[in-house]
């Protein structure tokens, strides 16, 4: 398990913005860049390598990618829906689109599709109260959700998938 | 010679101490005694940055110094916070305090397995002596407690993460005992756990230690396990030439037979010195050992109930703290013969009888 | 129309670039500030603005950057709090952005003032986008010689950098958000020390929210005293208020403080009014954990007076009939709407961003969302309502961080003001259940429009 070349040079970018020995504060974003790396998710393995790529005890970087939500410590699918289900998307029907999404994908809350294509899951508040309901995919949101929209960001995960991207 | 150091003075419970500036407002109620001193769940004195986490020694400040004294508007981890000259702080005469120390001890029971009856830490479980004593009867949980699986973290300890509360002694233990340390806290809010993530096995020669601090029953010696209840056993000191460590140990006998080698503790449950494995778990034999007399058994432990004669004598500071003495409902010798006091049950051969209170206190055995 | 100093050029066309933003009169605030003042006489107007911070708790800038220790040969930080994760608030998002340049200079102007040469912007692992945002107007400046070595000829450095969280409301309270910034689990640290004296790598570190640091490029172009006489009272400047809920118009809106809670609900220019035509029930004012108030306590004081967007004027009654200005989070309940339920989606929040490092919260937190789960599905008992009440008590102020008290608050106004329908759920088992909706006849005496 290695980082590519452009990855370890990111490594080292992010390392040099903190004071000499402090390396250890780019915990987080180099377990966001393996988790990109390594297939979504952060196995032992990939946090054994982040470890040994910052000098740290194995025991610590656990503790740090147990501790943050974003961190999938299990395989997901290829596209993960997050769910927004707190107060302000509440009061604009997210618990609608949560159960939509489950007869349409018949997946569970946590679960993902046999094909392995998507995951559901609900978050808590994501800072889009004013969007509501919404969700997040990869590295964006989607917003003002209707059963509609839903459906059309299956089929373009779909297509997408399909067409190798 | 050195320039004297000006002392703070501190009033804590209506008791007037001088300590040292930087003494934390805990210490200094400990070194008053009694019921003054809060109880500390997480904070250990001998570990760097314990502290400040289970919120049971919380404490009001009614005056914040004599430069300062305006109260504190929050109750403060009386471990954490540093007495300040003229400090005026309440513990036990205060309702706010005893209101929220009753919450917090709930709040560390409604998720705690109440399994004493099976668990090897009962009788010198701090959780046990917390709940008596600042607890309230009854539980108004209702709903299904968390639990964890049980797990052996090597050939000596068990993780019996259930009963945990989360000190986080046992991590410190590591960082600051061993050089390399393989378990910690993972997850977070109410599923936070101690754990290795993979499993491991602890293995360093100091790991032992875990045990010690741990104020619960959640890491326990093995070789103890389900072996006897600790007030069936007699605490003896000794001591051996160990490498390792300084060597010096609590013996817990049974008979002739050493069942668990413990490093010695203080008054507060606190160990005086670090022990290696080696003295914890595989000398288990008198002869191993230089045997220097009877343990002074700390105030909670129901050892100290039993016909011991070493025990510490708890600090009777009612009197002083409330301005007269208690006032006594009943004295039960002005209606009863019973439990005469020129008569110790200890004394007596076998079990006590009527006859012994009868003939003016005068044994008729 | 209010006055905007924030979001006046937020929707120029192409803002969000460096040769526009420069154009449109952009990083004005630096060449004066580094050239015609000293760090210190920065600090004095920003004192002078009377600026409160923008993320919740509205402690004086000012002063919180005078406490900032600065012993010979230890390096200060500045780290700027993009970590906005309370429920109802999406404001500082809206402004990075769209006016990604305008927080920049902001934080250039803050950390020549705090002589700090290293600054972090620590955001949200979940706005990944903005990162993206962000990283290039950084670029941008530091092309255009704003950022980097010797800057404009003064000798001052600075570097900003941006770092990413990975998900964990807690990471917004500022001590959990260095230990986070280190590598750690946010885990807030027991105070004392505050930052001010031992922060981000033991070094004396200021926290502030974007909108805080953003604040002081205006304060600067106009000078304190000016800024200071927009608003009222302790409530100096604009505020940035992100609405949601049951409007015509969720959004976020800047506004100065000398509107009332009515106008903005109902105006035009804000939010628009309650929508699909329903009555005004309640409302969170300043983000999830400050007290719920009932449409009639919200627009009016419990003496009858307007209530006001200001600080002073929100939590007039305290506890018991106000509320707060918070982070700025407005949330407004329909009629239709479940205090109940909505309370529970506050507990869950709560719960699931606990750290867990010390009791109460830890405990107390999964203790009352359950409790609050049984009442919402009509398995709750009248009982469950006082020990809801007491828990949250218990939990207040007994806790080492702010999140214990952001926790107990919700709960604790939901049942002071709503608590008929918190009995009612208990009352009504099965309809409860098959109503997604709690007592219309809060709505009743309500107005539709203002």
């Amino acid at each position: 398990m290695q980082f590519s070349e452009e990855k370890l040079a990111k490594v080292k970018e992010i390392i040099a913005r903190y004071p000499e020995g402090k390396q250890k504060s780019a915990l987080l974003p180099v377990l966001h860049l393996a988790q990109e790396e390594f297939g979504g998710w952060l196995s032992t393995e990939a946090m054994d390598y982040v470890a040994s790529l910052l000098q740290l005890e194995p025991i610590e970087v656990y503790e740090v990618a147990t501790f943050y939500s974003m961190y999938n410590l299990k395989p997901v699918g290829k596209y993960t829906f997050e769910v927004c289900q707190t107060g302000p998307c509440m009061l604009r029907g997210s618990d609608d689109i949560i159960e939509y999404i489950k007869q349409v994908l018949n997946i569970n809350v946590g679960e993902t599709t046999p094909d392995g294509m998507f995951t559901l899951k609900t978050v808590e508040c994501l800072g889009a109260c004013g969007y509501a309901p919404m969700m997040q995919m990869g590295k964006h949101y989607r917003e003002h959700l209707t059963k509609q929209k839903v459906d059309e960001i299956i089929a373009e995960c779909r297509r997408n998938a399909a067409a190798g991207n | 010679m050195a320039e004297e150091k000006k002392l703070f003075k501190v009033t804590i419970d209506n008791i007037t101490i001088e300590v040292e500036p930087g003494t934390t407002i805990l210490n200094a109620a400990r070194m008053i005694g009694g019921d003054v001193a809060p109880p500390a769940m997480c904070y250990y004195s001998k570990l760097k940055g314990s502290g400040g986490k289970c919120r049971t020694c919380l404490v009001e400040v009614a005056q914040g110094s004599a430069a300062d004294p305006r109260p504190m508007p929050k109750l403060v981890a009386s471990c954490r916070t540093t007495v300040m000259d003229g400090m005026v702080v309440k513990n036990i005469t205060s309702e706010r305090v005893l209101d929220a120390r009753a919450g917090v001890v709930e709040f560390l029971l409604i998720n705690h397995p109440l399994d004493c009856p099976i668990c090897d830490q009962a009788g010198e479980c701090h959780l046990q002596d917390l709940s008596y004593e600042h607890g309230k009867a009854g539980t108004r949980y209702e709903f299904k407690r968390r639990t964890f699986e049980k797990h052996d973290l090597g050939p000596y300890i068990q993780l019996h993460m259930t009963r945990c509360i989360l000190c986080y002694r046992c991590v410190f233990v590591a960082d600051q005992l061993t050089e390399k340390r393989v378990h910690g806290v993972l997850d977070r809010g109410d599923h936070a756990q101690i754990a290795t993530y993979i499993e491991k096995a602890l293995d360093n020669d100091f790991i032992g230690n875990v045990i010690d601090v741990c104020p619960v029953g959640a890491l326990t010696d093995r070789t103890f396990r389900f072996k006897n209840r600790v007030w069936f056993l007699k605490p003896v000191d000794a001591h051996r030439d160990c490498p390792k460590c300084a060597g010096k140990v609590t013996l817990w006998y049974r008979g002739d037979e050493v069942f668990r080698v413990t490093a010695r503790k203080d008054y507060w449950g606190e160990v005086h010195d670090w022990i290696c494995n080696e003295c914890r778990f595989e000398k288990k034999k008198t002869s191993d050992w230089v045997i220097e007399g009877p343990t002074n058994v700390s105030r909670h432990s129901v050892i100290s109930a039993n016909h011991y004669v070493k025990k510490e004598q708890p600090k009777e500071l009612l009197p002083e703290i409330i301005g007269r003495n208690p006032k006594l409902l009943m004295d039960i010798h002005d209606v009863s013969e019973v439990n005469k006091p020129t008569i110790h049950l200890s004394a007596l051969p076998g079990p006590a009888h009527s006859d012994d209170f009868n003939n003016n206190g005068v044994s008729s055995k | 129309m209010g006055r905007k100093l924030l979001l006046e050029k937020a929707h120029v066309p192409g803002i969000r670039n460096y040769d526009v933003y420069r154009r449109e009169g952009g990083y004005a605030a630096v060449e004066k500030a580094l050239k015609t003042m000293t760090p210190d006489e920065v600090t004095e107007q920003v004192k002078k603005s009377g600026l409160r911070g923008r993320g919740g708790a509205g402690f004086p800038t000012g002063m919180k950057w005078s406490f900032l220790a600065k012993p010979e040969g230890v390096p200060r930080y500045l780290v700027c709090n993009a970590d906005e994760s309370e429920p109802g608030t999406f404001k500082d998002r809206y402004l990075m952005e769209h006016i990604p340049h305008l927080l920049i200079e902001g934080l250039i102007v803050s950390s020549y003032a705090l002589g700090s040469n290293r600054t972090f912007i620590y955001i949200r692992g979940e706005y990944a986008w903005i990162v993206d945002i962000l990283e290039q107007a950084i670029a941008e400046a530091k092309q255009n010689g704003w950022l980097g070595k010797n800057i404009l000829g003064t000798g001052f450095n600075c570097e900003i950098y941006v770092q990413r969280g990975a998900g964990a409301y807690i990471c917004g309270e500022e001590t959990a958000l260095i230990e986070s910034l280190e590598g750690k689990r946010g885990n807030p640290r027991i105070k004392p020390p505050f930052p001010a004296v031992k922060g981000l790598w033991d070094c004396p570190t200021v926290v502030n929210n974007v909108e805080t640091l953003a604040a002081v490029v205006p304060i600067i172009n106009l000078g304190g005293d000016e800024y200071a006489k927009i608003g009222v009272g302790k409530s100096t400047g604009t505020k940035l208020i992100s609405a949601c809920g049951n409007i015509n118009k969720p959004g976020v809106y800047e506004i100065d403080m000398t509107i009332s809670v009515e106008e903005f609900i109902y105006s035009d220019e804000y939010c628009g009014g309650i929508a699909n035509g329903k009555r005004l029930k309640a409302c969170i004012p300043g983000g999830s954990s400050v007290p719920i108030l009932p449409a009639n306590l919200l627009l009016k004081t419990a003496k009858g007076e307007t209530r006001m967007m200001n600080y002073e004027s929100l939590s007039d009654g305290g506890f018991q009939t106000g509320s707060m200005m918070g982070s700025g989070g407005f949330i407004v309940l329909d009629e239709d709407q479940c205090v109940v339920r909505h309370t529970l989606t506050l507990a869950r929040f709560y719960r699931h961003e606990s750290c867990g490092q010390c009791s109460p919260c830890r405990e107390g937190t999964g203790w009352m969302e359950k409790i609050l789960h049984n009442i919402e599905y009509g398995k709750g008992k009248m009982s469950d309502i006082d020990l809801l009440w007491d828990i949250q008590r218990k939990i207040e102020g007994n806790t080492i961080c702010p999140l214990g008290d952001a926790a107990a608050w919700p709960v604790a106004a939901a049942i002071r003001h709503f608590r008929d329908e918190f009995e009612w759920h208990v009352l009504n088992r099965q309809e409860c259940l098959t109503r997604n909706y709690g007592l219309a006849n809060y709505a009743t005496p309500l107005p539709i429009t203002a």
